[in-house]
């Protein structure tokens, strides 16, 4: 047996003992180093020949992740590791740094304990740090401190030691400043970051070396050793004496709960039924004997598995061909393979008991996101809510006739497995819209389409997504039913920032039907909506909502789900320019309808609902709004001007500008639809030499000065008449 | 048709007409051209609702609108005559004979006896009112009879037929269960109410559920207290069971 088959059949043994157990992450800003971190960990116990370590990224194994050299999917590896006598197995998991891919650590997050936070030493905390930080707490997961790249530091900024100290001691302020106060008492002072108690490790993930309070005792390899060995070059002999993975997996050991202290703090905060039940008891206890509560964080397209789901086992087992209920799903489906995963590769297994990272074949209706049971009536998980939505879309179709249908198959697949991707499949025109994060996100998606799915397509160049809203409150609206027998009364305004924020951050729900009306209204009021109408919520549609604030109208009642069918439409394609509405509030005010509910059926009600809401939205005055991103840049002072001049072309903002050492610091705000193509520009301004990252940053209303024209090139761009209608079209 | 319907037709310079909330008996639109002698050009639900094309052409020429029935009952074009009044043209109303009237004399039902009317409509999604229910079971406690309306999708080629529509009432029963449909309540059937190839059947829930009047249209009738002769109107014209003579003849209080 080699040493990874046998690291195998040892991983199996302890999985049965959560208090053995730790499910880990990386996460942190792009290139920050996460997988070469994470290889090197993975090397280090064994599972991999060290030599290839940080060489060949194990974890970025897929083609277009080594051709661009960034991480796209969050890949697992399980990994033994001894600690005090005793064996531990390590459950990881590799997230991407690249923010057109954020949405997948904030699934990967759901199946975490903890997670070690990477902070390049050079660069410090950067916005996708702050996101990655925020991320883990909401979902309670025990960020630890890795402070990378040091030997950037000492070598190629050549910083004294005190300079050294002075950088680190403000990375682990910022830290612990977001800990406190993103978190409750008492987990925000018992989760901060210490170098003291050993929850900060510093170290080169490239050269393999690391250190922490407690390793510096045992190996007497303290800062001022670091510093010399970097000076003298002879990082080999540092690598030796402190191995990065034995310094950062003792942390993660002591600092991070096992599952069975960490799933009392957090299932409470991810699932919110009965914790009383059957199923209740047991994730809170960790109990592998008790029904299986399985959540899957992220769907694998395997060439010859098929879809794989991956995710936390909070309580049971899962064997193979066991059956098991998708939620949301009428029938149950059965398990074929059960796996370990190590980067690419899985390791067949019988079983796999609660508190583990598993990989599960044969579900197929499930999704990232799932809830899977062997209880059919278990309550779902509480969603999994990425904080920024699509903002570029593409239209693609099929070469070749003979593959429509496929390619129908292959984007309902596309769409599973990354739920960050929003599909809409369009039968009639063959023309699909894909819309992603970002134009990466979008490249990738369609490379795959060609290269793993085997469906040539032509795709447009990539276009920004656009919202609809109104500068302020409309006065009431009357649309009229084609008929003219049915009249609805109709005002809108736009919904209260703290509402559309709480849906954002998934404090409210909105999907489905509303379960408890008097619970929301009373939520509603608190983030301060009137009173009268937040007893009034119908329903929401994406963060919109409809109100009926009317009273005592015969017949409404019968009427209303026609009116909510009115109002999704509307708000699916706003008035200005068919692009979806944002945070409006839509309020029926009063209605007049027909005797006889034949006059008052759904051709007459849901056209006059939707004409009162786009009447009202044109005297509300609408708004077209854009989206826009964030960008940071660091480079030489020399090529500042260059990066500046390819900013300022793009309706770009400069925010700030500011040296560190040699580096010029320049932060941007632009919109998405200026920022098509930046890529290659700015490298060419600059000869390559600026480093760059970019944040989406919401929606804001384009300038007033050029919105006519923008609404125009996105209507005729439809095929629609360039000008918008206006209220008295409504009128009817 | 009136004899002064078509003379007034016939001094028409433009007739239009619709037939989406009706359907001609034993009549094709051809037979209408031919009998009139005149171009008559069919419009659609969109095209008389949404756009003015009768309104336009009345500007300057004399235009007659036609529907089967009448035009001011069940679906009403007062819609369009008010529109005409608005544009300051001058309109005249010729009334045909309408299935509110219709049916109650072809039965043998006093129309004064009538309350509201119903409509019941074709499933669509999104959309199962329970007013047709609720209001029929008011007429019912007052004694009243309800004409009901069966929906109508002429550009579809959908109608609702006298089973579908007990379906739909057991059904209402069973969502609402006011006790207003039971096994031994009586409903009439009717088809093609005025033409030569009239049906009619008046019997129980069950009955009602397999009875095949032909091809549509059809209404029906759920009637209220019946006076005497009303009973043996329903039991000589549409085959009613022999019982409600002694049963019903007093008139029968709803069951709660
Ligand atoms: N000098 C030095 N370079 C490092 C260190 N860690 C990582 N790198 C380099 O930084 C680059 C990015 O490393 P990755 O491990 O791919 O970074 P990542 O965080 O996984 O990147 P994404 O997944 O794309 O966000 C690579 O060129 C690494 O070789 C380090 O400690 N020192
Ligand atoms: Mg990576």
């Amino acid at each position: 047996m080699g040493r990874k088959e046998d690291n195998i059949a040892r991983a199996q043994a302890i999985s049965k003992n959560p208090e053995f157990i730790r499910n880990i992450g990386t996460a942190a800003h792009i290139d920050h180093g996460k997988t070469t971190l994470s290889d090197n960990l993975i090397a280090g116990a064994g599972m991999m020949s060290e030599d290839l370590a940080g060489k060949q990224l194990m974890l970025d194994f897929d083609e277009q992740e080594q051709a661009r050299g960034i991480t796209i999917n969050a890949a697992n590896a399980s990994m033994v590791h001894k600690y005090n006598g005793n064996e531990y197995l390590i459950n990881l998991i590799d997230t991407p740094g690249h923010v057109d891919f954020g949405g997948d650590v904030t699934r990967a997050m759901r199946a975490l304990d903890g997670c070690i936070i990477l902070v390049c030493a050079v660069e410090g905390i950067m916005p996708q740090t702050e996101t990655v930080i925020r991320q883990a707490l909401k979902e309670r997961v025990r960020p630890v401190l890795f402070i990378n790249k040091v030997d950037r530091l000492i070598n190629e900024l050549k910083v004294s030691p005190e300079e050294m100290q002075k950088k680190f001691v403000t990375i682990i302020t910022e830290v612990n400043r977001r800990i406190i106060s993103q978190l409750p008492e008492p987990l925000n002072k018992e989760w901060q970051v210490k170098a003291e108690d050993g929850t900060v490790a510093f170290g080169s993930a490239f050269h393999n070396w690391a250190v922490n309070v407690p390793s510096m005792k045992r190996t007497g390899i303290n800062f001022a050793k670091v510093y010399e060995y970097c000076k003298n070059n002879d990082q080999k002999t540092l690598a030796k004496k402190a191995p990065v993975h034995e310094v950062l997996l003792n942390m993660v050991i002591e600092h991070v709960p096992n599952p069975l202290e960490a799933q009392k703090i957090r299932i409470p905060v991810i699932w919110k039924g009965d914790k009383e039940s059957e199923v209740g008891k047991a994730m809170l206890t960790c109990d592998a004997k008790g029904p299986v509560a399985l959540m899957v964080t992220k769907i694998i397209v395997d060439p010859h598995a098929g879809e794989v789901a991956v995710g936390r086992l909070f309580s049971g087992t899962v064997t193979r061909g066991m059956e098991l209920w998708v939620s949301g799903m009428p029938n149950p489906q059965r398990t074929q393979t059960i796996a370990l995963s190590v980067g690419a590769d899985r390791i067949p297994i019988d079983h796999m008991e609660a508190g583990n990272i598993v990989a599960v074949a044969g579900l197929k209706d499930a999704m990232a996101g799932s809830t899977v049971s062997s209880d059919k009536n278990m309550e779902a998980f509480e969603k999994i809510s990425h904080y920024t939505e699509p903002v570029v879309t593409v239209a693609i179709e099929a070469k070749h006739m003979k593959d429509l249908p496929k390619l129908v198959d292959v984007l309902r697949t596309v769409a599973k497995a990354d739920p960050s991707i929003q599909v809409e499949i369009n039968n009639e025109t063959g023309e699909h819209l894909l819309s992603g994060m970002g134009e990466l996100h979008l490249e990738i998606t369609t490379y795959r389409i060609v290269n793993d799915h085997k469906v040539e397509i032509k795709s447009s160049p990539p276009i920004v997504v656009y919202r609809e809203n109104v500068k302020g409150r409309s006065p009431v609206f009357e649309g009229k039913s084609p008929n003219k027998h049915n009249r609805f009364f109709v005002e809108v305004s736009p919904l209260e920032q703290s509402v559309v924020d709480a849906i954002k951050s998934n404090e409210i729900q909105v999907e489905g039907k509303i379960k408890d009306a008097k619970e929301l209204a009373k939520k509603l009021q608190d983030l301060g909506m009137d009173r009268d109408e937040a007893r009034g919520v119908v329903t929401f549609k994406d963060n919109n909502v409809f109100i009926d604030a009317t009273k005592g109208i015969q017949y409404l009642n019968e009427t209303l789900e026609l009116c909510k069918q009115g109002f999704e439409e509307a708000m699916n394609l706003g008035p200005l320019a068919q692009e979806k509405v944002m945070g409006l509030k839509v309020k029926l005010v009063d209605a007049k309808l027909h005797e006889d509910s034949i006059h008052r059926g759904p051709a007459q009600v849901i056209p006059a609902f939707r004409s009162a809401v786009y009447g009202a939205m044109c005297l509300g005055q609408r708004i077209l709004m854009e989206p826009l991103t964030k960008i940071y840049i660091n480079c030489p002072e020399a090529v500042m001007g260059d990066a500046l001049r390819e900013l300022q072309q793009r309706r770009g903002l400069i925010e700030d500008i500011h040296q560190e050492g040699e580096a010029t610091i320049i932060a941007a705000k632009a919109p998405v639809a200026e920022m098509f193509g930046f890529a290659s520009a700015i490298r060419g301004a600059t000869q390559g030499r600026a480093l760059w990252s970019t944040e989406n940053s919401g929606f804001v209303p384009v300038p007033s000065e050029i919105q006519t024209k923008v609404v125009a090139e996105i209507r005729t761009r439809k095929g629609l008449k360039p000008e918008p209608y206006d209220a008295a079209y409504y009128s009817g | 048709m009136s004899v002064r319907a078509l003379t007034t037709l016939r001094n028409c310079d433009e007739i239009y007409a619709e037939y989406y909330t009706s359907k001609l008996n034993d009549a094709s639109h051809k037979d209408v051209e031919a009998f009139i002698g005149k171009k008559v050009t069919v419009l659609k639900r969109g095209d008389v609702e949404e756009k003015d094309i009768i309104i336009k052409a009345a500007r300057d020429r004399r235009v007659a609108f036609i529907t089967a029935g009448d035009p001011m009952s069940a679906t009403t074009h007062l819609d369009l005559r008010l529109r005409a009044v608005d544009e300051g043209i001058s309109t005249d109303l010729i009334n045909g004979v309408s299935i509110f009237t219709a049916c109650a004399a072809a039965l043998g039902l006093q129309p004064y006896k009538f309350g509201r009317t119903v409509t019941i409509p074709l499933p669509e999604q999104g959309f199962l009112p329970s007013s047709p229910y609720e209001n029929i079971l008011e007429n019912y406690s007052r004694g009243l009879h309800t004409l009901i309306l069966l929906d109508i999708k002429a550009e579809e080629n959908r109608y609702m037929t006298a089973p579908m529509a007990m379906r739909w009432l057991l059904d209402a029963e069973k969502r609402i269960g006011s006790g207003l449909v039971k096994d031994d309540s009586l409903f009439c059937a009717a088809a093609r109410v005025g033409s030569p190839k009239q049906a009619l059947f008046a019997g129980y829930p069950d009955e009602i559920l397999t009875v095949d009047l032909g091809p549509p249209l059809h209404c029906m009738v759920m009637p209220g207290r019946l006076h005497f002769m009303e009973a043996r109107g329903l039991v000589a014209f549409a085959n009613a069971p022999r019982e409600i003579l002694d049963e019903r003849g007093s008139g029968s209080e709803p069951k709660q």
